[in-house]
């Protein structure tokens, strides 16, 4: 499609160009340096160090698993967000809102409060002698409390998206409200759930903050790649680098394909 | 780029009418400088000393990175002598104080000793092995095995559950109840209200050296002189000593 070439004249004004490329430099350059340090003859190398595997698995486990529990228990809150009003709709939205915005290291803090040994579940747990903090589980717990509202958000604008009109036609003609979500509802909203998850999937696979305050750092155990990259920055600067290229070549792919997938979906 | 920035805004602020003093100091440090600040400021009017707090290994990098600091004040000499192998030093750096490591436990811990460090089950932190005061512990807690056995050390690091970047995150575990224990060093101990401490015996304690140097690339190698020359003061002595630091 052509837009409109009277609208716009064909060269951009100066101003708004000089205030890119100011803005572009900030933005490009530190990640263009990153890469650049990093991806040098030794990178094969440090990617092999025992830190940088047990990193990498680490973040692929546990984003994994957070992303699994984000898809089972994410999608049900933003149906129900989407298509039903009831009181405490309002303010349930604003309040899925909120770890979007809190620094993580707050983030952390509530976990603690909330699921530590002194915490008012966590307490009750540690008398069933089960310990949540500084465990694998609690590096997934922070994934989610960070992550998951993004998915939530674009979940529920995919809801919101799919008129109801087609749900009551699948409705009329026999079929359950669980066949008519499956096969009606549900693939209409893909493309936001691609761009929820994609979305999710890249702040959780960053997430530092409030994995360090909730979960600790022990290799291994919870130790992902960001606090990973934080740990080796002062004895390996090798590791440290190869594995923030990981992290920026690994979130650039997951942008990239989602990109394509929204084109893809937009074509059909 | 980050440096660049920081340059740029730390040669704005220094246009302005106040003589600012860049400091960089080891985390343990932290209560104490800003005493030594304050005092620093009362002897040198017009004079703005600005702190930048964070574990030794941290500055040294951001140092060496290229952060404008005009003083470093490092937990331990490795991280100084990072900085002088970079050739950053202006001259070679000086000894300002000493410290020594304790076990920290909640108030209502039932541990009393160190040997219960070494109990299955206890959680323990202990600064990460980069940090100065993660080094210290790990040696302190070999050392130890002359006492305790040769598998003391191995059973107590097994009970480690985070190796945390800054001494200040360890000690902040125990006070929130969520760690049994931790190694850290005696000021901070002396420092929390919400914890009992542990001492290490003399014998088989490390001694912390605490070097300072002026940066030879700072704007006011003069200025930074004089607040070194001020830490090794009498005056300076005093206020370490009143915070737990060795002479």
């Amino acid at each position: 499609m052509r837009t409109s070439t009277l609208a716009t004249p064909r060269l951009p004004p100066l101003l708004p160009v000089a205030a890119s490329l100011i803005l572009l430099l900030l933005l490009i350059l530190p990640t263009a340096a990153l890469l650049w340090r990093a991806l040098n003859p030794q990178f094969a190398a440090a990617l092999l160090r025992p830190a940088v595997i047990e990193a990498l698995r680490l973040s692929l486990l546990t984003t994994t698993l957070s992303m699994l529990l984000t898809l089972l228990l994410g999608t049900p809150v933003a149906y129900l967000l989407a298509r039903y009003r009831f009181p405490g709709h309002r303010l349930l939205d604003v309040l899925l809102d909120l770890p979007l915005v809190l620094p993580p290291v707050v983030a952390g803090v509530g976990l603690l409060l909330v699921f530590g040994r002194r915490g008012f579940i966590g307490s009750w747990l540690n008398d069933l002698g089960i310990r949540v903090a500084f465990t694998t589980l609690a590096v997934v717990m922070a994934q989610i409390f960070v992550a998951s509202p993004l998915y939530i958000r674009a979940m529920k604008a995919g809801f919101l998206s799919v008129s109801k009109r087609l749900e009551a036609v699948s409705l009329t003609l026999g079929r359950s409200r669980w066949e008519t979500f499956w096969r009606v509802t549900w693939p209409l909203t893909l493309p936001y759930l691609i761009e929820g998850f994609v979305l999710a999937w890249a702040r959780a696979l960053g997430e530092f903050g409030a994995t360090i305050v909730f979960a600790g750092s022990f290799a291994g155990r919870t130790r992902t790649m960001p606090l990973a990259i934080y740990a080796t920055l002062e004895s390996d600067l090798d590791a440290a680098l190869a594995l923030a290229a990981v992290l920026t070549i690994a979130a650039f792919l997951l942008l990239f394909v989602f990109r394509l997938l929204l084109r893809f979906g937009r074509r059909r | 780029m980050r440096s660049h920035l920081l340059i740029a805004a730390y040669l704005l602020m220094t246009t302005a009418w106040a003589q600012e003093l860049v400091v960089f100091a080891a985390a343990s440090l932290s209560e104490v400088f800003e005493d030594v600040a304050i005092a620093f400021e009362a002897e040198n009017p017009g004079v703005n000393v600005e702190l930048n707090f964070s574990g030794s290994a941290t500055l040294s990098t951001q140092i060496i990175q290229g952060a404008p600091a005009d003083v470093f004040a490092s937990a331990d000499t490795v991280q100084m002598r990072r900085l002088s192998d970079e050739n950053l030093l202006f001259d070679s750096a000086r000894l300002f104080t000493v410290n020594r490591l304790a076990a920290i436990t909640p108030k209502d811990s039932p541990l009393t000793e160190l040997e219960d460090l070494s109990h299955p089950g206890v959680i323990l932190v202990l600064a990460g092995p980069e940090v100065p005061a993660g080094r210290y512990a790990r040696s302190v807690l070999e050392k130890l095995n002359e006492v305790y056995g040769a598998d003391f050390a191995t059973k107590v690091f097994a009970n480690v559950v985070s190796e945390e970047p800054n001494v200040r995150q360890v000690a902040a575990k125990v006070e929130l109840g969520e760690a049994d224990a931790a190694l850290v060093y005696l000021t901070d101990a002396a420092a929390l209200q919400q914890v009992r401490l542990i001492e290490v015996p003399a014998a088989y304690n490390i001694v912390a050296e605490y070097p300072i140097a002026v940066m030879r690339e700072s704007r006011q190698l003069e200025l930074a002189q004089v607040f070194v020359d001020f830490v090794l003061s009498t005056a300076g002595q005093d206020i370490l000593q009143r915070y737990g630091f060795g002479p």
